[in-house]
């Protein structure tokens, strides 16, 4: 494993980072939220960044996808995490899309993926339940059994671009395991209520009330959706990581800047040793967590036996190191950090919402040291 | 590159036939075995002979010229020696701050004469080195040292204290900074002075600390006649001097983090289990476990950022600014890691000597004793923040 960026990979990252300054300011999402936007992205922006082969970076050829890895797709949510832009990676790319790679039938990989990867189809993967915390197996949702099919009933919470996605895959119990459908849009019975969340992130409950589900709608076998479910979720957390790692780098930056241009008892107030130390210190949290995140990243592409405990050393440090950046960051900023006007608020409450999705510190240290044995 | 090739599998037969059969497997860290100087002791003997083996055909220090007795290897041949020795376990046949440090400051800035004199010496390991800087007075701030050097003709006369000197007690010479004009702002009137220990005027008084023993000795100077001809560099321009000679102890630090795994012999979580309840093999506690957990994340994040900065520097990148964290973080974390391994011990970790704790119980709570230095030697946390501040974040003064 080397902890470097190929050439193709640095191409990658300045293509994404150039993209992301000229078209993904962080305004944009100040914007969506003053407007409550519906979608609460831009599907033009989607297709763009479709187009440019990201939404298709995990996917293979065949499908219209680059072939390319973990290490590929993090140069690129970093990029885009630094505006905080709230593309549907995560729900679509991530969470759904990888759950039909890794275990869908052919008809729907042909269904859904090449509309995936042009950016016209947006999916969802509910997973979450109210007394689950973080605990995937953790599901009150039932598929009862009817007929040739099922009926869905439970309910399902937080889960990422429900309100405009074009078909929500699910996780309910039933014979004594996990099972995942994929349940389209306007289906009968589901109801979507959106969330308006502090880091504005496109998001909804879902009630499910006796919805019906063919059997031609499991994603992989009944009853063993859960080792699916794990293992898209840990590719998940570390697109989450790698968008961390690009936000927490630009709060760092903008608190660094705002130490050498505020002038206050006639000096500019990083000269201050305390605020030195405090800087260093957010400095050194940003380097651990890069190193993190792309060994995450590349013990992934790698299949390598570790990449569970790299996921959740990641998630763990990136969780921590993003909060005490953004507090940071505020603090530094001093009055005019805590006004709306200030972009810097807008990380600091991603910053907790990042931390509270696929799992925070406390859970991946005990995920961790299960993993280790103790 | 057939003839690095070919070099690397002449290495390997040379070094196979020459090294004392009791010295494959003998490798140990980058600041363990031979020392070397006219005060040394060889409990085996071995280690000897294998120091002359090697000093005969340069290798003590492979990549210093071979009129100065180095083996007047290119870099990728001493990395290939280097490599071959990992491959063998074979330990160095010599280390030390001659080596190291005042050794390459030699070759940066030392005549001619200097030069004949001086690097031969180490590279047979007759002559071992310590540092004289800090003093009782001048520590973070070492450019405030006091340690005079008055002009007297074709010699100097040295009087002042030298504190924390490493290993004075067994060095042969010592690499001074000494202040040669006192009315010159403070940088500006420094001199970098070699000295013999031998030199009459010369005491050297060992400091105990509060884990015990240690190598660290006061260093006193009572009018020590000292050659002009052993000035390193300028009168005058011992600053620089010295700020050279700091980065080639810099590089040394790096190499030793980048290295070995000493202190991690016993897991956290073994060490748990030795004095704290498990069921099932899960720890009872979870205040322990999540803070076993949270050092083991920051000791995997520090390692692979050290990774990361040498798979940089093997891509041809330039440094980055990561590994300015390396002391510091290094450090710090090695102290909580000791703070942990005492805490679950419990009484058992408050043994000074004698009856009642297990050896590795005494030795468990020296060096936690001794860790509580890391964060001071080497560059306080405080300094190490400061350069992070200027130098990589370009915070202002």
């Amino acid at each position: 494993m080397q902890l470097v960026l190929t050439e193709d990979q640095e191409f990658i990252a300045r293509t994404a980072e150039d993209f992301a300054s000229e078209r993904s300011p962080v305004s944009r999402v100040r914007e969506l939220r003053d407007r409550a936007d519906p979608i609460g992205f831009s599907r033009e922006l989607w297709k763009e960044m479709a187009g440019l082969g990201w939404a298709g970076i995990l996917f293979p050829e065949e499908l219209g996808g680059a072939g390319l890895g973990m290490a590929e797709l993090a140069t690129v949510l970093e990029a885009l995490g630094r505006r905080l832009a709230p593309e549907p990676f995560l729900s679509t790319v991530l969470l759904a899309g990888q759950a039909l790679r890794l275990g869908g039938s052919e008809s729907q990989k042909k269904s859904w993926l090449p509309g995936l990867i042009t950016g016209e189809k947006i999916l969802a993967l509910a997973y979450q339940e109210r007394g689950s915390r973080y605990d995937l197996a953790c599901v009150e949702t039932r598929a009862e059994p009817d007929g040739d099919g099922f009926l869905l009933s439970g309910e399902k919470i937080q889960v990422l671009d429900a309100q405009v996605a074009d078909a929500i895959m699910v996780s309910a119990s039933s014979s004594g395991g996990i099972s995942l459908f994929l349940l389209p849009k306007g289906a009968p019975g589901m109801a979507i209520a959106r969330l308006r969340r502090v880091d504005g992130r496109g998001a909804a409950n879902l009630r499910l009330d006796r919805v019906p589900a063919a059997r031609s709608d499991l994603v992989g076998s009944i009853g063993e959706g859960g080792g699916l479910l794990e293992r898209v979720v840990d590719l998940a957390t570390v697109g989450l990581c790698a968008e961390m790692l690009g936000a927490m780098s630009e709060a760092f930056d903008q608190a660094l800047a705002h130490l050498k241009t505020r002038v206050q008892f006639d000096v500019p107030i990083g000269s201050f040793q305390a605020l030195k130390h405090r800087a260093a210190d957010m400095f050194i949290e940003v380097e651990l967590c890069r190193s993190a995140v792309m060994a995450a990243a590349r013990a992934v592409d790698e299949g390598s036996e570790d990449a569970a405990k790299l996921i959740s050393l990641a998630k763990a440090r990136c969780s921590d190191a993003f909060i005490l950046i953004t507090n940071e960051a505020v603090q530094m900023f001093g009055g005019v950090g805590m006004t709306d006007e200030y972009d810097i608020g807008f990380y600091m409450k991603r910053a907790r919402a990042a931390e509270m999705t696929f799992g925070d510190a406390a859970w991946h240290r005990d995920r961790w040291a299960r993993l280790s044995g103790y | 590159m057939a003839d690095l090739e070919r070099f690397r599998s002449d290495t390997r037969s040379w070094l196979e036939k020459s090294a004392p059969k009791s010295l494959f497997g003998a490798r140990g860290d980058a600041l363990e075995g031979v020392w070397g100087g006219k005060k040394a002791v060889y409990a085996n003997p071995d280690r000897k002979r294998w120091l002359e083996i090697m000093a005969e055909k340069g290798w003590t220090a492979p990549g210093w010229p071979a009129e100065y007795g180095g083996g007047g290897l290119s870099p990728e041949q001493a990395k290939i020696l280097a490599g071959e020795m990992r491959y063998l376990r074979l330990p160095a046949p010599l280390v030390g701050f001659g080596l190291t440090m005042i050794g390459p400051t030699l070759i940066q800035f030392g005549t001619e004469e200097q030069k004949r004199e001086h690097l031969p010496r180490i590279c047979r390991g007759e002559i071992r080195w310590c540092q004289g800087y800090s003093e009782p007075d001048a520590g973070s701030d070492l450019a405030a040292l006091q340690c005079k050097a008055e002009d007297d003709g074709d010699h100097f006369l040295v009087t002042g204290t030298k504190v924390w000197t490493s290993y004075a007690d067994l060095s042969d010479w010592i690499f001074a900074l000494v202040r040669t004009d006192p009315k010159a702002k403070k940088q500006a009137g420094i001199t970098f002075l070699l000295i013999d220990m031998e030199s009459p005027g010369v005491t050297v008084r060992p400091i105990q600390l509060i884990s015990g023993a240690s190598p660290f000795c006061e260093t006193y100077f009572e009018k020590v006649r000292v050659p002009k001809a052993n000035v390193l560099g300028k009168i005058n321009g011992g600053w620089t001097v010295a700020k050279a000679l700091l980065g080639h102890e810099r590089n040394m630090i790096a190499d030793a983090f980048g290295g070995s795994d000493r202190g991690m012999r016993r897991t956290l979580a073994e060490h748990a289990r030795r004095y704290l309840p498990s069921v099932g093999g899960k720890l009872s506690d979870p205040l322990f476990r999540d803070q076993i957990a949270r050092v083991e994340l920051d000791a995997r994040a520090f390692a692979l950022t050290v990774q990361r900065a040498r798979d940089g520097a093997k891509a041809g990148h330039k440094p980055g600014p990561e590994s300015s964290l390396f002391k510091v973080y290094g450090t710090e974390l090695n102290m909580r890691r000791h703070e942990l391994l005492v805490r679950m011990a419990g009484f058992q970790a408050l043994g000074w000597e004698g009856e009642g704790f297990e050896e590795d119980e005494l030795a468990l709570t020296r060096d936690w004793l001794r860790s509580r230095g890391n964060a001071i030697e080497g560059g306080t946390s405080e300094i190490q923040r400061n350069i992070i501040a200027k130098r990589v974040l370009g915070l202002p003064d």
